[in-house]
């Protein structure tokens, strides 16, 4: 029998004031960084595939800020969220949509392959499913060496119909390895609604045929997908074994920069939009007497000069030169 | 009349679907999305959700459900995104499209169609941008085609359907929006002979595919040099038509393979074996290549032309290969 997982549920009602604060300074922190791709890639400063996370924001953020800095991160390529969440700077990351050599992957891999080994963030994998076999190897090193991290492995509803999903889960059931599976459910893999691509809708009841703990966690809810994180990454700490987590949500935007949308009608978007991730926190912490309208307006403005700087930081940063073209495809000299 | 590669490649799909109850399309976002680069726009209107068959990310499966239907007398045409999500399906094509034929003896056939964008030049980095045609043109058993122009798209997937074996038809990504001439009503094209797509005396230029148009335009260059450059389109990479090859270069005795793919074991250095081995003593030139460089495909602008072969490198190497370098 397996069971759910956050049983007793956490307490997902209370939350200090610096930490309120700081979730939220994330959560305004992504939406605005993309917010400002978006024109920059109609500027042509960002080229190739877009993949905003725009509406998901609660779920990096929740789970990210529930994780250890030792612990492995895998992300897809709609990883802007994750790799700022984690502490990759802004600046970086925007080089690195520009290509530029200081970029966090030297401008070799763009906006669906960001990484940043320092903070343990093993980047943007842009075939879908192909992250998680990646972070069940991640967690087998950490098993076999006794070390006390974790692997938190992020993956989209599609994923889920990949052979690799099932093939990743067995294994690290079989081999009870420290992996929390956070599946990012936003109901669509493209244009394809889940009822479309799944026979069985119900994500977290495919990791009980592997006889791995799960949970639906509301997705829009930063402080409930931190509490469900921080509660299975316990239990993945201690030595259980695998545990899967389904984060509901939904991406408010095209699926990358242009499409036509035929898919979804606009007012399942707009059901949806009512209930921003951001516009839900922002609310509870006033709510709660935790934010004032100069709180606020001071996260904006200070998220503001950020993504300025870090603008000025990619405009300004070089290019790599065409003589270092075969750089990095070894490690030295093939 | 004028019309699109994207376009051309549309009105090959409804074609077949028309012509034959058989036939049916099957991939990711084919459907309710319109295809992934809007070439199936339209069809599951037109011919519903039976006949255009959005699946589940899962390649292996449906690739391999081609084969199967295939098998059954259905005439499936797969279609996966992008070839780089095709190596998901390489199982299913290596080990079973490719065999079951020779394996039973003769008795089954895998009459299957499976087309796929392939190519870089769009700043989509090292999972969405190689050439990987030359890889599946390795497999005996699996026939595999290039279309490079408006015509060929259109007429193309006519002739694979009549084809008892596989067929993998590899869509240059950058072809789509390209324009060029095609008949209302065209017939099944040649699927078994390259094409002269321009004759000259003093080189001969090969390629296929995305790389057409960079070879044509190397040679309306070059012809302003005084140099007269013959170019091939090989269209079909297996089988391969050597023979318009070599007749190619008994004519104009120099002999230049473009492949978008890695240099090392590409498809070019599989033309260029096989020119050196029959054309040995015909040759002014050592056969010369170019392809891409041996990196995974970068997402920076300037480092990814840098990577591709462009029409300047295959101005120069045939400048220099004419003695004019
Ligand atoms: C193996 C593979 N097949 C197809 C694609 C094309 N593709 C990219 S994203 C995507 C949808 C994925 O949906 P999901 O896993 O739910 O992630 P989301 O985009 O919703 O975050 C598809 C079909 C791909 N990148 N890799
Ligand atoms: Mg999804």
């Amino acid at each position: 029998m397996t069971t759910a997982v956050a049983d007793p549920l956490p307490d997902t009602t209370t939350v200090t004031q610096q930490h309120g604060l700081e979730l939220l300074r994330q959560m305004i922190l992504i939406r605005r960084f993309e917010e400002r791709c978006v024109e920059l890639y109609s500027r042509e400063k960002i080229r190739g595939f877009l993949h905003l996370y725009i509406g998901e924001e609660a779920v990096a953020v929740g789970a990210i800020n529930a994780l250890s800095p030792e612990d492995e991160v895998v992300a897809t390529y709609r990883e802007h969220g994750h790799a700022l969440a984690r502490g990759t700077p802004p600046g970086t990351v925007m080089a690195e949509m520009y290509g530029k050599a200081t970029g966090c992957s030297h401008g070799h891999g763009g906006s669906m392959h960001l990484f940043d080994a320092g903070r343990r963030f093993f980047g943007g994998y842009a075939i879908v499913g192909g992250g998680l076999p990646i972070a069940v190897g991640l967690a087998l090193a950490d098993k076999m060496k006794d070390n006390r991290s974790i692997t938190a492995c992020f993956f989209g509803d599609g994923a889920v119909a990949e052979g690799e999903f099932h093939e990743s889960l067995n294994l690290a059931a079989l081999w009870k390895l420290p992996v929390l599976f956070l599946c990012e459910n936003n109901l669509y893999a493209m244009g394809t609604h889940i009822t479309r691509h799944q026979s069985q809708t119900d994500i977290a009841l495919k990791a009980g045929g592997y006889g791995i703990p799960h949970d639906q966690v509301d997705g829009m809810d930063v402080l409930a997908v931190g509490a469900a994180v921080r509660h299975a990454a316990e239990g993945v700490r201690r030595g259980d074994g695998p545990c899967l987590l389904e984060l509901q949500t939904y991406r408010f935007r095209a699926h990358s920069m242009y499409d036509p949308e035929l898919y979804r009608s606009k007012e399942e978007v707009a059901h949806w939009r009512r209930r921003d991730p951001l516009m839900l926190f922002t609310a509870r912490l006033r709510d709660a007497g935790l934010l004032s309208e100069a709180d606020l307006a001071g996260i904006e403005h200070e998220v503001a000069v950020e993504i300025d700087r870090a603008v000025v930081f990619a405009e300004d940063a070089p290019l790599e030169p065409v003589a270092d073209l075969l750089k990095d495809v070894y490690a030295g000299v093939p | 009349m004028k019309t699109t590669y994207r376009e051309a490649a549309r009105a090959a799909l409804r074609e077949a679907l028309q012509g034959d109850p058989r036939v049916f399309l099957m991939g990711e976002d084919v459907g309710r999305y319109g295809g992934s680069y809007a070439v199936s726009h339209g069809l599951l209107e037109e011919f519903g959700p039976d006949r255009v068959r959005d699946t589940p990310l899962s390649e292996s499966a449906f690739l391999g459900a081609g084969i199967g239907a295939a098998l059954g007398g259905m005439r499936p045409i797969v279609e996966i995104m992008t070839v780089n999500f095709s190596l998901l399906a390489l199982d299913q094509v290596v080990n079973n499209a490719a065999t079951l034929r020779h394996m039973s003896g003769g008795q089954l056939s895998v009459p299957l169609v499976v087309r796929m964008a392939t190519g870089g030049g769009r700043q989509l980095a090292a999972q969405h941008s190689h050439s990987l045609e030359g890889w599946y043109a390795h497999i005996p058993g699996i026939r595999v085609l290039a279309p490079a122009t408006v015509a060929d798209v259109r007429t193309m997937l006519g002739a694979a359907l009549r084809e008892p074996d596989p067929v993998f038809i590899f869509e240059h990504a950058l072809l789509y929006p390209m324009e060029g001439e095609v008949d209302e009503h065209p017939g099944p094209a040649d699927i078994r002979h390259a094409a002269v797509r321009r004759p000259g005396r003093d080189l001969s230029l090969i390629s296929f595919g995305g790389s057409l148009p960079k070879i044509i335009e190397a040679a309306d260059r070059l012809a302003t040099d005084g140099i007269s450059a013959e170019v091939i389109d090989l269209r079909s990479l297996r089988p391969l038509d050597i023979a318009t090859v070599t007749a190619s270069v008994e004519r104009t005795h120099r002999a230049l393979v473009v492949d978008e793919a890695w240099r090392t074991g590409s498809f070019a250095a599989e033309v260029s074996a096989q020119i050196m081995e029959r054309c040995f003593y015909q040759l002014d030139a050592p056969v010369a290549r170019v392809c891409s460089a041996e990196v995974p495909m970068p997402y920076a602008g300037h480092l990814e032309y840098a990577a591709l072969p462009q029409t300047d490198g295959i101005v120069q190497t045939a400048r220099e290969m004419c003695g004019r370098g």
